[in-house]
């Protein structure tokens, strides 16, 4: 039987679709299992321990299951769509092979707790996974073993501070902070049982050397510092910075998140750095998958290697791998097994697949088309210190919230109908109506003019229709959503009618 | 480079844009001091290839469970992986995709999110889920903060008989900030000791772990363990195998505050424990104190309902030091499989998938024990996983069994409560009969040979 009301005639991907939760019928199966083909045997489970009522789950067959999943997918902007001018998030392509290798039968299938001797190939992959980033930044040692940016920072704090107690200074427990910094920066210092301390940076996001050395001290565990910093500028003043840091008893901390502007030009452990955390998500190609899993290693120097989480992987005069466990090592375990072990197999991909003189062109390509998006739009969107950004810049919109009342929020929300992600806005905090560019290197020349008429676009819809502004996005599935009622009454959880029977 | 698309003619073009005469130009400012003066050290870039060639030749010297027989569990797990899963999670639509940051482009990584958290909802009996997190022991230990923060109590109690690698993380995520961590001694039967745990519970003890099934596989006395916890005043926090929530008693059917675990087994391979899926529900009360990613729905300015990231307050981009965890992602592409998984799965596939694990085991500790000289040491009740004691050393038995192509367990000689025979046995859906008796038959080749002085 139809109902005519069902369906009306629409614009392609219009439309949300519905929960899967009203989706299917009962008895419907979207999966079976092999049958038991043993003798009958009955489970041993006495009634008290069973749940009173089952799970309420759809019920959907492959074919349902296949296409909402697909029609959620059609409402995603993604890579392979459009650009992602995301600063400091390095959104650039994920190459399809690293999926492959990934995916391997003797690597996807691999438990962690088999013999050491059935997982040679992937302890041999690591290391020299481990080998590679630490000559990318000049360090002695690397654990692969965080599983995200955030917890590369925890380690890297903990590690500090293990040293400081191994060394007698549990005093030492203060972590000078730019206000110009991520987030995570002050909370992982927090959670590593440290206490963080602002440094004001200057305009330009660089470190204030008075500032550092009235703030330094005999309480100084270490300073966090992002290099090139969020601004996408270098710290010029490095060497004389961790001088003043290292003659005060503490340790360099460096935030690898734009590691992708400097690889072959400069590394963190020649700039006098202790420990680095790279995100191989970003620099290194790995899918961000619509928010993880990314993974977050860290390189070391030699004093700090010893505080490392185990189990290391260690080469055997034989040519055989190791996983050695020494005592005490157990006392920075923080992940079950060795962090997110797949992620770190694409990176490796990705390495040997550009080589050593690949990387430095990586560096080089996304520092020029920064630049070059720049050239092109600094009449519009004014920059300081254009001449010596990096990889990203963060321009001012400021002009346009003065000249045509728009914010740099409705300039990213009307990107959205360019096909184009939005920057990242408001961020960091140093620069008023900040808008944060950064294209990387797989953003070819055309895509970057596009990205230009687009900005340029909407500057002149700024001003001869502001309001075109303000109600932005206007062709993408929904609008503006309503957030402040979001997090007023919560709808965390589908409590709507099920398909369940 | 074929992933940089940057022609000779397009850099001279870019660079006269930008008014510089060289590419190495752009990056003359940066201080001489600490220039490297000398190419990377690596190898020069291969072909796709080559590059496939390479990890070709590195997993062929590794042996996995598709190639062994695997009855390797302790949390992880060898599950069947539809082909859907894959199939949709490569859709770059996903898997290209950024954090949901902008919810006018991403609402389809966003309502997979919500759908996400109401499966574990569902499952777990609580009303609230985040978005996931790393991993289960990481999602203990943020578990075990969030009833920290709740109140003045600083000491939190884990069972003897948790996962040891779940202990280890509780202990470094706790260690920096004043907080006691005490263990609750296992009792003879392999579950926890309700009338030791009653002992220790005191006034200070702000929330106990409670792991069910636990590590050696047994299912705990859940309501009387719950009772001794909430009598104290003290958070329950469970530690669930969400595949055994098919048939077992969900935390919130017997008062758990918040539940977590380690999603692995819908849909994710093992991958050498990585990446995994931990999961982190709750009750209401602790709603705006966990940590992590939450997805909620609302409407938008034309009216439709939609999906966006939401009680970000909680989260360390606002609150900066005063966050009480520090992520800033989740495990995105992996809670989307195992959302796919369960939407496969439905409510009689859930059951088929609990009931088939139960038959497995229950076929498995039959075998057992008809082999003469082979022990099951705690009989009682198990979901997929149980403990086998062998005379002498396990490590001679599994490799034994390991020179045979099958990875029988894992050992224990280190884990309370157990002795140097014995070793932690896993089924999953997957093992079939014959080798369920393969593994019986590995057991009584093993112990006639010892018993023969082999």
């Amino acid at each position: 039987m139809s109902d005519e009301s069902m369906v009306q005639p629409g614009r392609w991907n219009a439309g949300l679709p519905e929960s899967i939760f009203t989706k299917g019928a009962p008895g419907r199966r979207g999966l079976t299992f092999p049958r038991w083909d043993g003798e009958p045997v009955a489970a041993d489970l006495p009634a008290g321990m069973r749940r009173a009522e089952p799970a309420d789950f759809p019920s959907l067959s492959e074919p349902e299951v296949m296409r909402h999943f697909t029609q959620l997918s059609n409402l995603n902007h993604h890579i392979e769509r459009g650009m992602y001018p995301l600063g400091s998030c390095t959104m650039k392509y994920n190459p399809r092979v690293n999926e492959q290798i990934a995916a391997l039968p003797g690597l996807a299938d691999l438990h962690p707790e088999q013999p050491v001797g059935d997982v040679q190939g992937l302890l041999a992959a690591l290391k020299l996974l481990e080998e590679s980033l630490c000559e990318i930044t000049g360090f002695a040692a690397c654990s692969l073993i965080p599983a995200a940016g955030a917890q590369g920072e925890y380690l890297g704090m903990f590690v500090i501070r293990a040293l400081h107690l191994h060394n007698g200074h549990p005093e030492r427990a203060e972590v000078l902070i730019p206000d110009s910094a991520h987030g995570t920066n002050p909370a992982s210092v927090v959670i590593a049982g440290m206490v963080p301390k602002t440094l004001k940076s200057r305009p330009n996001g660089r470190i204030d050397l008075d500032a550092l050395r009235a703030a330094v001290g005999p309480r100084t565990a270490g300073i966090m510092i992002t290099n090139p910093n969020t601004l996408g500028l270098f710290e010029n003043d490095i060497t004389e910075i961790a001088a003043i840091v290292h003659e005060a008893g503490g340790r360099l901390y460096m935030d690898g998140a734009n590691l992708n502007a400097i690889m072959g030009k400069v590394r963190p452990g020649d700039m006098g750095f202790d420990v680095v955390h790279m995100n191989l998500h970003k620099t290194f190609s790995t899918p961000h998958g619509g928010g993880g899993p990314g993974a977050g290693p860290i390189c070391v120097t030699p004093e700090l290697q010893p505080f490392l989480p185990g189990p290391w992987i260690t080469a055997g005069a034989d040519g055989g791998f190791t996983l050695e466990n020494l005592p005490g090592r157990d006392s920075a375990a923080i992940h079950s097994y060795y962090g997110n072990v797949g992620v770190c197999l694409r990176a490796l991909a990705y390495i040997l697949r550009c080589g050593g003189d690949g990387l430095v062109r990586v560096s080089e390509c996304a520092v020029l088309n920064a630049r070059y998006l720049l050239s092109q739009l600094r009449d519009i969107l004014p920059v300081a210190n254009a001449d010596q950004c990096l990889h990203e810049f963060v321009a001012s919109g400021v002009s346009w919230k003065n000249e045509f009342g728009v914010r740099t929020l409705d300039i990213g929300k009307r990107l959205l109908d360019y096909g184009v992600h939005a920057p990242t806005i408001y961020f960091p905090l140093i620069v008023e109506e900040a808008l944060m560019v950064e294209p990387t290197e797989t953003e070819s020349k055309e895509s970057l003019d596009r990205f230009i008429a687009a900005v340029r676009a909407i500057h002149r819809e700024a001003a001869t229709d502001p309001e075109v502004l303000h109600g932005a996005p206007h062709t993408t599935p929904v609008g503006r959503m309503d957030e402040a009622r979001a997090a007023r009454q919560p709808d965390l959880s589908w409590l709507g009618p099920c398909n369940c029977g | 480079m074929p992933y940089i698309p940057h022609a000779p003619g397009d850099i001279r073009a870019m660079l006269d844009a930008v008014g510089a005469a060289d590419i190495s130009d752009l990056f003359a400012h940066l201080p001489a001091e600490v220039r490297l003066r000398r190419p990377l050290d690596l190898p020069a870039g291969l072909s796709e290839e080559e590059v496939r060639r390479y990890f070709r030749k590195a997993a062929a010297r590794n042996h996995g469970q598709g190639e062994l027989v695997s009855f390797l569990g302790g949390g992880v797990y060898d599950s069947i992986i539809p082909a859907a899963v894959d199939a949709l999670v490569s859709r770059s639509e996903f898997l290209t995709a950024y954090t949901p940051y902008q919810p006018e482009v991403s609402q389809g990584t966003l309502q997979a999110i919500y759908e996400w958290q109401s499966f574990v909802c569902r499952l777990t009996g609580l009303p609230v889920a985040n978005a996931s997190m790393y991993d289960g022991a990481t999602a203990l230990a943020e578990a075990l903060s969030v009833a920290l923060a709740a109140g003045r109590r600083k000491t939190v109690i884990v069972p003897q008989t948790l996962n040891p690698r779940y202990a280890r993380v509780v202990r470094t995520m706790l260690g920096g900030e004043g907080i006691t961590v005490k263990e609750a001694p296992v009792g003879p039967e392999g579950t926890t000791d309700p009338e030791a745990l009653r002992a220790l519970v005191d006034g200070d003890v702000a929330a106990v772990a409670l792991q069910n099934p636990n590590y050696l596989g047994l299912v705990e006395p859940v309501d009387v363990l719950s009772g001794v916890v909430k009598g104290a005043g003290a958070q329950l926090v469970a530690v669930v195998n969400p595949v055994s929530l098919s048939v077992l008693k969900a935390p919130g059917e017997y008062g758990a505050d918040l539940a977590v675990g380690e999603a692995q087994p819908f849909g994710i391979p093992t991958s050498w424990g990585g990446p995994l899926l931990g999961f982190l529900a709750c009750s209401d009360a602790h709603k705006r104190r966990i940590p992590g990613r939450i997805v909620g729905r609302t409407e938008d300015s034309r009216g439709n309902m939609g999906y966006v990231l939401t009680l970000q307050t909680r989260e360390q981009h606002i609150r900066r030091e005063k966050a009480t965890s520090n992520i800033c992602s989740n495990q995105g592409l992996n809670a989307l499989k195992a959302t796919i998984y369960l939407g496969l799965l439905g409510k009689e596939g859930l059951d088929a998938l609990g009931e088939a694990n139960l038959t497995r085991i229950a076929a498995l500790r039959r075998r057992v024990r008809d082999v003469p000289g082979a022990g099951l040491p705690f009989p009682g009740p198990v979901f997929n996983e149980t403990v086998v004691r062998v005379p002498g050393d396990a490590a001679a038995f599994l490799a034994f069994a390991r020179e045979r192509g099958v990875l029988a367990g894992i050992p224990l000689q280190d884990v309370p409560g157990c002795t140097a025979g014995d070793f932690l046995v896993a089924v999953t859906e997957k093992r079939t009969a014959a080798e369920i008796d393969e593994f019986g038959g590995l057991l009584e080749a093993f112990l006639a040979g010892a018993g023969k002085g082999a």
